[in-house]
């Protein structure tokens, strides 16, 4: 009679690290789900971006209709931090210790993830993919729960610094930058790359985010002399830059940085005429761009945003990101397995070998390992054509 | 030389828009004796109203009078609904519920518009005989359009019996009642011709800066030093405050003290005449007994 | 002060120190910040509410005294309780300086004065040349103190009772000032002006005072703010941090004491409340807010506390008396 359950407890002794050694879980994770955790400035100045959050959202609200990753589904939670730092920090430690998420994913801004940079490394909780293309997140040695996810800035300022060397050596540059860290971070790349010749660069203006155009700034630049123009801005004022230099009969060999380089919130609101020549990198493919009209991963991404984001801004360019780097985190987190620790969430992420999404330009791809923790580091120098950013040359970078 | 011509120039055109701005400022000013932080919201939301009219179809200049009209019967009836309830409480009460009007609409709009920007077209030609390359037509007849309001809001406050009626609500709403004047309504009457004033001042703004909900707070700011500089009592001191304060602010930003800091001298600056002359530049002085 | 009041505030305070040990960690930062902004509130209260200078540009005081604490931690390594003297020192003396012109400008004229000064504080603090200590963009990142004498308790913890100490000081000497001499004139320049300088109080110090005092308030309130957050960077402090002070006083109630801690947990609380009722415009909902407790209570949360206590007594007295 005591053999049972001797025998019982034998088994089961034995059976039970088997078991346990196939799922793992740190809090955020169960079996029937796995907690994200997100700030996004859905008010305040930087709220155009909000609409990144909601992207996301609405793209792991399709992974769950379609069965959920490894059959658990995305609880999505995401806060309004109104681009403050302070509320940043609250938030985060609120869906940390509160809401117990297993990650914080694409916290957007660069104070923003400033803030919490130190506690998140602190309580060993994953800052993954932050949307925001400062250097400093790529640093695993300091700060191993951290990455970023998007070609950075300064190395964008760089490569436009080398186009510049390479065609025209006598250039006078002008450039025009919004007075915060992500201008300062450009201007930084482009000096950088410029090295002992950013003697070439005639004049810097500034900008605040509260002033009601740039338009001063643009006849400061004008009556510079200088002939290229490097037009660091976020899209509205980048609309207005390009639309006021051709006003004033300014024909610069003009560089537009990333961030404006949308056809939808920039080029068309300038008007399109205006913004022949245009120069600038890409990753992603432009939604309102003639070339990918029959392209099957925007037409996907269409027929996403028609069924779980209808609100959403087809022009907008800012829903191919949001829906491109979700879709990066669902590869993540779907090689994790059933192992959704954080340490295998950071692993995982830091294991991508030339994996790429089709929304991605042609030739970029995601490469990480345990010191890279920049995915993306490749870029498609673009020129406008008045219909569409046509490539040329190669993808520099990684 | 030629540089400064560009600036002033440039700033004469920014100072067109503060104008339009602090010219709805002065107005619900001289109808409550209040300034109203929402008004900007209140322009920019009406702005919105004519985008939604012009995208389905109806042709401009229908659009800007309907616009205007909306946001007449918008301003009457906030004033009606949402500050009737607080006329007796402390000024600052009052404040909180200007702030909060503006958090709403700013957040309403977002909302429903989201935050791309838009483009919101010009009844004015482009290019041509008109404009200089540095002042564009829009620029300019926004500018035309302005001083059509500023002659408008005189004539009517000066010559009318109803600007007299609202003038006299406002300065003394016991003696105005007194002799018959439904001072209720002439506020109620005050919001509405504030909010039609910003609403053109929004349909003149949106085509040079774009349409987006963070669209007039930076303008407020500036609308609010130009209207109090030039006198806020004073509907001409308001426009020349406007137009002084967009020179000034680029002069500053090229010339002086770089773009970083040409918001922080700028206001300095106006401060100073502040402290200098309390009541602006043309505005009245009053002086009380005791 | 009567009997029934002070068991009151040795009740609340009892409450208050036992608060970190029964709520999460979370709790404590977010209570931490209520009482960092009851001692700006009660700051601006002072020359807002009882003196009757209106100011639209607090944020900038806050700042002043957040950057204070930041520098002096990173740039010359003074610990954090070190700090907080000299950003009240330095709070004083700005609030001083720039009371002086103030006095000269009067309601709707200060109201654009204070809130250029709060608009453009951030570019001050953005500007080039300052870089090198404020830390340009960039901002300045801080070490979270920990617990003296190795005390068992988390650096939460800790700096939440660090905290409460400063401010029970901070309250105490705020409700000794405005009992007195000084607070009677004060509210006395604030209802009539005129009279008071006829009587022989010298309106221009006291005013000018007033302004050094509540920036000194809101300046150590902003040095503790900063050690909470443990970063500053110049776009936190811009207007809307002014005006969410404004909405705090008005709501908590002018004039009072009370109504500087009411202030703080309504400006801490319901944004987030509002944020978990509407994702799509949760500031909507703020504002919606904002204009309910304004109608329902527009002398604030201690005016409605005080008359709903009045009603109390009177029908207290009436039972008496009948009987």
């Amino acid at each position: 009679m005591k053999l049972v359950p001797i025998a019982a407890l034998l088994a089961a002794a034995l059976a039970s690290p088997a078991a346990l050694a196939q799922k793992k879980y740190d809090p955020g994770a169960d079996d029937k789900e796995i907690r994200i955790g997100n700030t996004n400035p859905y008010s305040g100045p930087a709220s155009a971006y909000g609409t990144i959050g909601k992207a996301i959202g609405a793209y792991f609200k399709m992974v769950n209709d379609q069965g959920g990753i490894n059959g658990r589904k995305v609880v999505w939670v995401s806060y309004d931090d109104g681009y403050s730092p302070p509320k940043t920090v609250e938030m985060a430690r609120k869906l940390v210790e509160q809401d117990q998420v297993l990650i914080l994913f694409q916290t957007l801004g660069t104070p923003s993830n400033t803030a919490i940079h130190k506690y998140m490394n602190m309580k060993k909780v994953p800052q993954l993919h932050v949307a925001t293309g400062a250097t400093k997140w790529n640093d695993p040695k300091n700060f191993p729960w951290t990455m970023g996810w998007q070609p950075n800035y300064q190395t964008e300022g760089r490569i436009y610094a080398q186009h510049i060397l390479a065609t025209n050596p006598k250039a006078k540059i002008g450039i025009l930058y919004q007075n915060d860290d992500y201008g300062k971070d450009y201007l930084k790349g482009m000096r950088d790359g410029l090295g002992d010749k950013v003697g070439m660069i005639v004049k810097e203006v500034s900008y605040e985010v509260t002033d009601p155009t740039v338009d001063s700034q643009i006849v400061q630049l004008q009556a510079s002399g200088a002939d290229t123009f490097f037009n660091i801005t976020t899209p509205k004022f980048a609309a207005q830059a390009i639309r006021k230099a051709y006003d004033i009969g300014w024909k610069p060999t003009h560089y537009v940085n990333n961030v404006s380089a949308s056809i939808g919130s920039v080029l068309k609101p300038a008007g399109l005429e205006k913004a022949v020549g245009l120069i600038s990198t890409q990753y992603l493919k432009d939604p309102l761009d003639d070339q990918w009209k029959d392209d099957d991963s925007i037409k996907a991404w269409k027929a996403f945003m028609a069924k779980y984001y209808p609100d959403g801004n087809l022009a907008d360019a800012s829903n191919v990101y949001g829906y491109t780097v979700a879709q990066t985190l669902h590869q993540v987190l779907k090689q994790a397995g059933d192992n959704l620790t954080r340490a295998n969430v950071m692993k995982q992420a830091a294991a991508m070998k030339g994996w790429r999404t089709e929304t991605m330009l042609p030739g970029i791809r995601i490469n990480t390992d345990a010191g890279d923790f920049a995915p993306i580091e490749s870029v498609q120098l673009i020129r406008f054509d008045g219909k569409e950013w046509k490539r040329f040359g190669q993808i520099m970078g990684r | 030389m030629e540089a400064l011509l560009h600036q002033v120039l440039a700033g004469l055109a920014t100072g067109g828009i503060y104008a339009s701005l602090a010219l709805a400022l002065v107005m619900i000013y001289q109808a409550t004796h209040l300034v109203n932080f929402a008004q900007g919201e209140l322009a920019m939301f009406a702005t919105y109203f004519a985008w939604t009219l012009i995208n389905a179809g109806v042709p401009y200049w229908p659009a800007f009078f309907a616009t205007v009209a909306f946001a007449f019967v918008l301003g009457v009836v906030i004033e009606r609904v949402v500050i009737r309830p607080v006329e007796n409480a402390p000024v600052l009460a009052v404040v909180v519920v200007f702030i909060a009007l503006l958090v709403i609409l700013n957040s309403v709009t977002g909302w429903i518009y989201s935050y791309t920007i838009k483009t919101f077209p010009s009844p004015f030609p482009t290019g041509g005989v008109f404009g200089t390359k540095l002042l564009s037509p829009h620029e300019l007849g926004a500018i035309g359009v302005t001083l059509v309001v500023l002659v408008l809001l005189y004539l009517f406050f000066r010559f009318t019996p109803l600007g007299l009626a609202m003038r006299a609500a406002a300065q003394n709403p016991d003696s105005a009642r007194l002799v018959g004047i439904r001072v209720g309504w002439m506020l109620a009457l005050g919001w509405g011709l504030a909010a039609a004033i910003g609403a053109v001042a929004g349909m003149m703004v949106a085509p040079i800066v774009f349409l987006d909900p963070n669209m007039m707070g930076g303008i407020l700011l500036y609308a609010f030093a130009a209207a109090l500089v030039g006198g806020v009592d004073n509907p001409w001191g308001a426009v020349l405050g406007g137009f002084m304060v967009g020179v000034l602010e680029n002069v500053l930003g090229a010339f002086v003290i770089g773009n970083e800091l040409k918001l922080a001298v700028a206001l300095a600056l106006i401060i100073g005449v502040l402290v200098v002359k309390p009541s602006g530049f043309f505005g009245k002085v009053f002086v009380t007994r005791v | 002060m009567s009997r029934r009041q002070i068991i009151l505030l040795a009740v609340l305070l009892l409450a208050a120190c036992a608060l970190p040990l029964l709520v999460s960690d979370y709790r404590v930062f977010q209570f931490n910040l209520v009482l960092v902004y009851a001692i700006a509130l009660m700051g601006l209260n002072v020359l807002t509410g009882y003196n009757g200078q209106i100011s639209l540009g607090h944020g900038a005081f806050y700042a002043i005294g957040a950057y204070c604490a930041a520098i002096l931690m990173d740039k010359a390594g003074l610990p954090y309780w070190a700090t907080l003297p000299v950003a009240a020192f330095v709070c004083l003396v700005a609030g001083f300086l720039f009371g002086l012109p103030a006095l000269r400008l009067e309601g709707l004229y200060l109201a654009l004065a204070t809130f250029a000064l709060g608009v453009s504080l951030p570019s001050l603090l953005k500007y080039h040349h300052l870089e090198k200590w404020t830390g340009g963009v960039q901002g300045i990142v801080i070490a979270k103190p920990d617990p003296p004498f190795g005390l068992p308790i988390n650096a939460d913890q800790w700096l939440y009772y660090f905290t409460l100490l400063v401010t029970v000081i901070m309250f105490v000497i705020a409700w000794n000032l405005l009992r007195g001499r000084v607070g009677r004139a004060l509210v006395a320049i604030r209802d009539n002006h005129v009279a008071t300088e006829a009587m022989g109080v010298n309106n221009a110090i006291y005013k000018s005072l007033a302004f050094g005092v509540s920036a000194m308030y809101t300046g150590v309130a902003g040095a503790l703010g900063a050690i909470a957050v443990q970063y500053v960077a110049p776009d936190s402090f811009g207007i809307f941090l002014s005006l969410t002070f404004l909405i705090g006083i008005v709501i908590g109630g002018l004039a009072s004491i009370p109504g500087a801690i009411y202030g703080a947990l309504f400006i801490q609380f319901v944004p987030n409340v509002a944020d978990e009722i509407s994702k799509a415009a949760p500031w909507a909902i703020f504002g919606i807010f904002l204009l309910g407790f304004v109608y329902l209570m527009p002398m604030g949360i201690a005016g409605a506390v005080r008359m709903a206590l009045a009603r109390l007594q009177r029908r207290a007295q009436n039972r008496q008396r009948s009987t």
